[in-house]
């Protein structure tokens, strides 16, 4: 489970110095909370200027990590360096540079957004006229000028989202925090935050964000690393992670249920993996190594005359990348992650 | 994937590409910062204020007009002896929303936001409630100036009242030490509303803000005599009617320090430690 990291040309583990080349630099931090071990041993090697992705169900471990790593949190076990800091003896210097968007929106409800934006800017040490001029040109840029003076209690999920890294960003920092920036958004505001991590990376921002969805880990992250209970189970670069997981997943829907039993043979022979009976009684899924063996997969169903109602080749979800990687489905957690 | 067009990339980029961090806010600019936004709150939602205040006010008019003349004889003399009651109890009751608005933010990912920024640690709890010592200033001066309206003639004039006022505002914000703390153990603001109205409104009446506690039981006036509350009635009355009452003034003065001295580090300490 360790190949991918092994290979990858970055990672650190063992080293002892500081990396300039590193904006996280983490090895075996843990955290406990009461009996349950939230974190359990994460070694973590961020280059800079890169996106990281942290990816992993909830509970997982991923929000107590990013609380250590941005001094909310003390761990228990462990030790990280941020920007060159460590996180415990020097978590004032570690502040003054990073900036955190929480998985809970950090606004005053009742302050209107420009308000809110002043009240950081404030905090951040800036005059009360520059205050107002960054509240302004973060609204504009933000697209929230037309909101500007309206309570926070009145914006959409995505306004707030956005409004919420707006203010992570009043000073821009050199390491960004998103816990779960896309959580609960419309896919056009998911698309606009995105696009905002974009624009951040472009700038020379790096950005640790954590998700449970695979399929933005890989639209917007350099290097993934997947939690489970607490753990790094694999890291590397998207391809890599996916290069191990197969492209993707193969959907079949057949005209005839009956043929599913035979479908699947042909499936399991040129695709060489074990396929999966769906719930509906006429689809399957198998993964998927490469395009070129669905399409011969295709192929051999047309001559064994098995005809399909449709299909779709489609990345893994979390939830089969968790198969993969470890052998059990992705549970989400009863216990909310410690807030 | 890239087809949405707002927010624009343009001024993202421009937005992003900002100069120099500005020097580190002192303690005190941080603090007075988290104290003008305690105070547009109270700008923006003044019902909470009203929540609070009509309590005290209506008890002033019921307690004035119904019970009044049966209790003084006459509902002026009454309200001589009732309104410094009603004050303390608005002071009083108003502390329990610090606690109520602390713990929203605890609640919220505001903690950490706040707690992620490079200021003075205790900032947004010591700006916080300076804050709302303005919002009791405001509380306590609206039940005095309906006092004045229906009848209130303090002795002492405008200094006593100020006075007064000014020494129920400094028990207050004391007093609000004790919702902070409790704010960062309980789970939700309304468990904490809940809690500080059960404690204060006992104590309110437990006390002699309404009535002379001559004609009560003893046990009971050894309650009322214990409690700070009255002694700070029995303060504020000295005062309104232009006397010195050194004795009240200094048992308000150390209910005030202990509770300051309790539950302020208490607060701190759970707050660095959540």
């Amino acid at each position: 489970m360790n190949d991918a990291r092994n290979e990858s040309a970055l990672t650190t583990n063992g080293r002892q110095r500081p990396d300039a080349g590193l904006a996280v630099e983490a090895s075996g931090l843990a955290r406990s909370f009461g009996r349950t071990r939230a974190v359990d041993g994460v070694d973590l090697s961020v280059p800079n200027g890169s996106v990281y992705g942290l990816l992993g169900p909830n509970g997982a471990g991923k929000t107590t990590t990013t609380r250590m790593l941005a001094t909310l949190l003390r761990p228990d076990a462990g030790t990280a360096r941020v920007l060159g800091h460590d996180i415990v003896r020097e978590a004032d210097a570690v502040r003054g540079r990073v900036s955190l968007t929480g998985q809970y929106a950090s606004l005053d409800e009742d302050l209107t957004g420009r308000e809110n934006l002043i009240f950081i800017a404030r905090l951040l040490g800036y005059r009360r006229r520059r205050a107002k001029e960054r509240a302004a040109q973060l609204l504009e840029a933000f697209g929230l000028a037309e909101a500007a003076t309206r309570s926070v209690r009145t914006y959409s999920g995505g306004m707030r989202r956005r409004l919420d890294i707006a203010a992570s960003l009043v000073v821009t920092p050199e390491l960004l925090f998103l816990d779960e920036p896309s959580t609960g958004l419309d896919p056009r505001s998911r698309n606009q935050v995105w696009q905002i991590v974009r624009a951040l990376a472009a700038g020379g921002t790096t950005v640790l964000l954590t998700t449970q969805y695979l399929d933005e880990a890989d639209q917007l992250a350099d290097r993934i690393a997947v939690i489970d209970r607490g753990k790094v189970i694999a890291e590397g670069t998207p391809v890599e992670l996916k290069d191990s997981l197969g492209a993707g997943v193969f959907h079949l829907r057949l005209r005839d249920a009956g043929a599913r039993p035979s479908a699947a043979q042909v499936l399991a022979r040129t695709l060489e993996a074990v396929p999966h009976d769906e719930v509906e009684p006429t689809s399957l899924s198998i993964s998927a190594p490469d395009p070129e063996r669905v399409v011969r997969a295709l192929d051999e169903l047309a001559r064994a005359g098995i005809e399909l109602a449709s299909f779709s080749l489609s990345q893994p979800s979390l939830d089969e990348v968790f198969l993969a990687l470890t052998g059990h489905l992705a549970e989400p957690d009863t216990e909310e992650e410690a807030a | 994937m890239n087809t949405t067009p707002a927010p624009a990339t343009e001024p993202l980029h421009a937005v992003l590409a900002e100069g120099p961090r500005p020097a580190r806010p002192s303690a005190a600019s941080a603090a007075l910062t988290f104290g003008w936004r305690a105070l547009l709150k109270v700008k923006h939602v003044p019902e909470q204020l009203a929540d609070v205040i009509g309590i005290p006010v209506i008890f002033t008019l019921v307690f004035t007009y119904l019970f009044g003349g049966a209790l003084a004889g006459s509902t002026h003399a009454y309200l001589q002896f009732l309104l410094p009651g009603t004050l303390v109890m608005a002071a009083v009751l108003l502390t329990v929303y610090s606690g109520v608005n602390l713990n929203t933010d605890a609640a919220t990912g505001a903690f950490d936001r706040f707690r992620s920024l490079p200021i003075w640690r205790p900032a947004p709890i010591v700006g916080g409630l300076l804050g709302d010592t303005g919002r009791y200033l405001l509380g306590c001066s609206l039940v005095v100036a309906l006092g004045l309206a229906i009848g209130f003639r303090p002795g002492g004039g405008v200094t006593g009242v100020l006075a007064g006022i000014g020494l129920a505002v400094l028990f207050g914000f004391c007093l609000s030490w004790l919702w902070t703390t409790l704010a960062l153990i309980l789970r939700t603001p309304t468990s904490v509303q809940v809690i500080g109205l059960v404690v204060l409104f006992p104590l309110t009446f437990a006390s002699n803000a309404f009535v002379d506690p001559r004609t009560m039981p003893s046990w009971v006036r050894s309650v009322v005599r214990a409690n700070p509350i009255s002694h700070l009635i029995d303060a504020e009355r000295g005062l309104m009617q232009g006397h010195t009452p050194t004795t009240q003034i200094v048992w308000v003065l150390i209910a005030s320090a202990v509770l300051l001295v309790v539950f302020a580090p208490a607060t701190v300490h759970l707050y660095r430690r959540s």
